[in-house]
């Protein structure tokens, strides 16, 4: 049985990751051959870092992914926040749909109804050019928020509501309450929906798509144009880079996660006692 | 955890620094380019890079800054899309032939001052006053292609290579490729029969149908760019493509290998594009569009985007070159521009059209019958 379990996990990682692997082995191949391996090359990363346009894909798809995760985990978080505190269930379980929609929306009704609303406001403000970077960036803010909200909302339900009240009670003022005792209950709560909305951000193509505007073309979008020809290995090479990054962060999220968690029971335990 | 935190508020400020420089420089024009992807020599492998060297140019000529945004797009639908919602602005784009038809028709170009497209002098004959643009306003010719079948001579025999009927052909039952788009499919059939690819009558649609039936059990799929992997890893062994296509192909063939051999050949009659330059209704710089296009048309540009392409070029400094047809080597040049009587006449007889919705709609509805076969 045990046995039985672990070729099953094996297969799954296998599933997983040969195609990975494949793509990580050929971003070395001397060729474009992605059958044979015909010998050991940089080749590709350097042709990488030569082209201009493919970089600044790159940067422009950090950008985004990097301002629209701060700014959806800001009012997400506060908007999570606002969303507890409300009294009335029906209000509540009303709200919390609206926020859903983004989320269970097909991405390419979230992406057509966007450019069209940016259309129709453009037009209506008189513009030349109604999509541009900020409509990209409002796009990808909207469809993060309800996985921030999703994140937060359970770890404020788990926190023990007596503990902003005894802030209070000890001299807190409501904001320094919030900061002081709230926030750190639910940051593994938000720093988890940030790293979600940074992800979802990263590798959004539809919704992209449909909201791109001329001069910023972000990497998914490239990649995807690219097949009038072949995609070149170049961006095996990329994919390679960016699959170590993610792994790297990941590792230092996963150590940093058990150093917290250490602590949580070492806390615990002194409370007991 | 904290550490991390911590580390937002830099990344944010990285953030402002990176997005602020991209208004320093003082004066600097901007140019949208919106073009094929792959599409322009970019510099890699010791390539020229044009498009930079275009900037470099007109600082030199002009005395100024300019800066061109270059984006891409992956089909004539696409670049349609995008223009007609009215969202976005670019300067020159790169459509193909029944795609300028249609934008022509819907007053989606501005008609060209070819007094600042000099260069439009280089443009041959045979290329000018097509179809698409009968009094040729609109246009500046950039590639153009015919379209070929690509086979494995290590599993083909030589005798059976020639006109479409290797399509058909029954010995290499599973080795087969059709492309995966109804009006190229059905072009196959269409010229293997004879008839006239941009008919309106049901009946001709209909016997094109039948054929790609009778073809449907011995495909190995119906694929479009997945055919490079496929024809040079050996998994396949007959397909169609562009000529230039070809080339690419056997730039990922391994050179050494006993299990790919490909080769190419041109089936009577068949496909001819022409991808142009044109300037869109929405351009916000039209002098500085023509400027774009004139240059590409100079000759080291020319050379530089055709050997990268691989795609025939309508420009004669590019065909007289001599550093082109050395660089190429004999095999590309004989089958990258095969003899031909008259361009104009292959193309004007063959090259698709633009068809009638309802020809349209019906060619669908057939082309869904072909695929859940």
């Amino acid at each position: 049985m045990k046995r039985a379990s672990r070729i099953y996990t094996a297969l799954i990682l296998l599933f997983l990751f040969a195609p990975i692997v494949i793509l990580l082995v050929f971003s070395f191949n001397e060729t474009k051959s992605l059958s044979v391996f015909s010998g050991f090359s940089m080749k590709w990363y350097r042709e990488l870092f030569r082209d201009r346009d493919t970089l600044s894909a790159v940067r422009n798809t950090l950008v985004l992914a990097v301002i629209s995760s701060l700014v959806s985990t800001v009012m997400g978080t506060a908007a999570a926040v606002g969303m507890h505190k409300l009294r009335s269930k029906w209000y509540r379980a009303a709200l919390d749909t609206v926020t859903n929609i983004p989320m269970i929306n097909p991405d390419i009704i979230t992406g057509i109804s966007l450019m069209l609303m940016f259309v129709f406001v453009g037009r209506f403000f008189g513009l030349a050019t109604s999509l541009s970077f900020w409509t990209m960036l409002l796009a990808h803010i909207t469809f993060c928020l309800p996985y921030v909200i999703l994140q937060v909302l359970p770890k404020l339900r788990q926190m023990d509501p007596a503990l902003p009240e005894a802030a209070r009670d000890l001299g807190c003022t409501p904001l320094q309450a919030f900061f002081k005792a709230e926030l750190p209950e639910i940051l593994p709560g938000i720093i988890t929906g940030m790293i979600m909305a940074f992800t979802l951000s990263l590798d959004d193509f539809v919704i992209s798509y449909f909201t791109q505007g001329n001069g910023f073309q972000t990497l998914p979008i490239r990649i995807y144009s690219m097949t009038k020809k072949t995609v070149t290995p170049k961006m095996y090479a990329l994919a390679t880079i960016i699959f170590f990054v993610i792994l790297t962060l990941l590792l230092i999220s996963n150590l940093t996660d058990q150093d917290d968690g250490d602590k949580h029971k070492t806390k615990k335990v002194k409370s007991e006692d | 955890m904290k550490k991390i935190f911590a580390m937002v508020p830099a990344l944010a400020l990285a953030v402002v620094l990176l997005l602020s420089c991209a208004g320093c420089g003082g004066k600097t024009l901007t140019l949208n380019v919106y073009n094929w992807g792959e599409y322009i020599s970019d510099g890699s492998e010791d390539s020229l890079n044009t498009v930079k060297a275009f900037e470099e140019w007109y600082q030199k000529e002009y005395g100024q800054k300019v800066r061109v945004n270059y984006d891409t797009f992956s089909s004539n639908e696409d670049l349609y899309a995008k223009l007609s919602s009215g969202a976005v602005s670019y300067d020159v784009i790169f459509p193909s032939d029944y795609m300028i038809a249609r934008m022509v028709n819907e007053n989606m170009l501005l008609p060209l001052d070819y007094g600042n497209i000099p260069n439009f002098e280089y443009i041959t004959e045979d290329f000018r006053n097509l179809y698409y643009d009968p009094q040729n306003q609109f246009t500046v010719p950039y590639t153009y292609g015919v379209v070929g079948v690509i086979y494995n001579a290590k599993v083909v025999d030589e005798n059976d290579a020639n006109g479409w009927d290797l399509l058909w052909n029954e010995n290499y039952s599973g080795n087969i490729l059709q492309f995966n788009n109804p009006r190229d499919a059905f072009g196959t059939a269409m010229y293997k029969l004879g008839i006239d690819v941009n008919t309106n009558d049901k009946a001709d649609w209909d016997a094109a149908q039948a054929e790609l039936l009778r073809q449907r059990p011995l495909l190995k799929g119906m694929v479009m760019d997945e055919i490079y992997n496929m024809m040079a890893s050996g998994e396949a062994a007959i397909g169609t493509y562009y000529a230039g296509d070809y080339f690419t192909m056997l730039d990922m063939v391994d050179e050494d290998n006993d299990i790919v051999d490909l080769r190419f050949y041109y089936p009577e009659p068949t496909n001819y594009y022409v991808d142009a330059m044109c300037i869109p209704s929405c351009c916000q710089n039209k002098e500085l569009a023509e400027i774009f296009i004139n240059y590409m048309l100079s000759e080291e540009p020319a050379v530089a985007n055709a050997e990268f392409t691989y795609y025939a070029s309508p420009n004669s400094v590019v065909l007289n070159s001599q550093q082109y047809a050395e660089d190429m080597g004999e095999d590309f040049m004989e089958i990258i521009y095969p003899p031909m009587d008259s361009f104009r006449n292959n193309y004007q007889a063959y090259a698709y059209q633009n068809l009638d919705a309802e020809t349209l709609a019906y060619i669908n509805e057939l082309w869904e019958k072909v695929k859940i076969n």
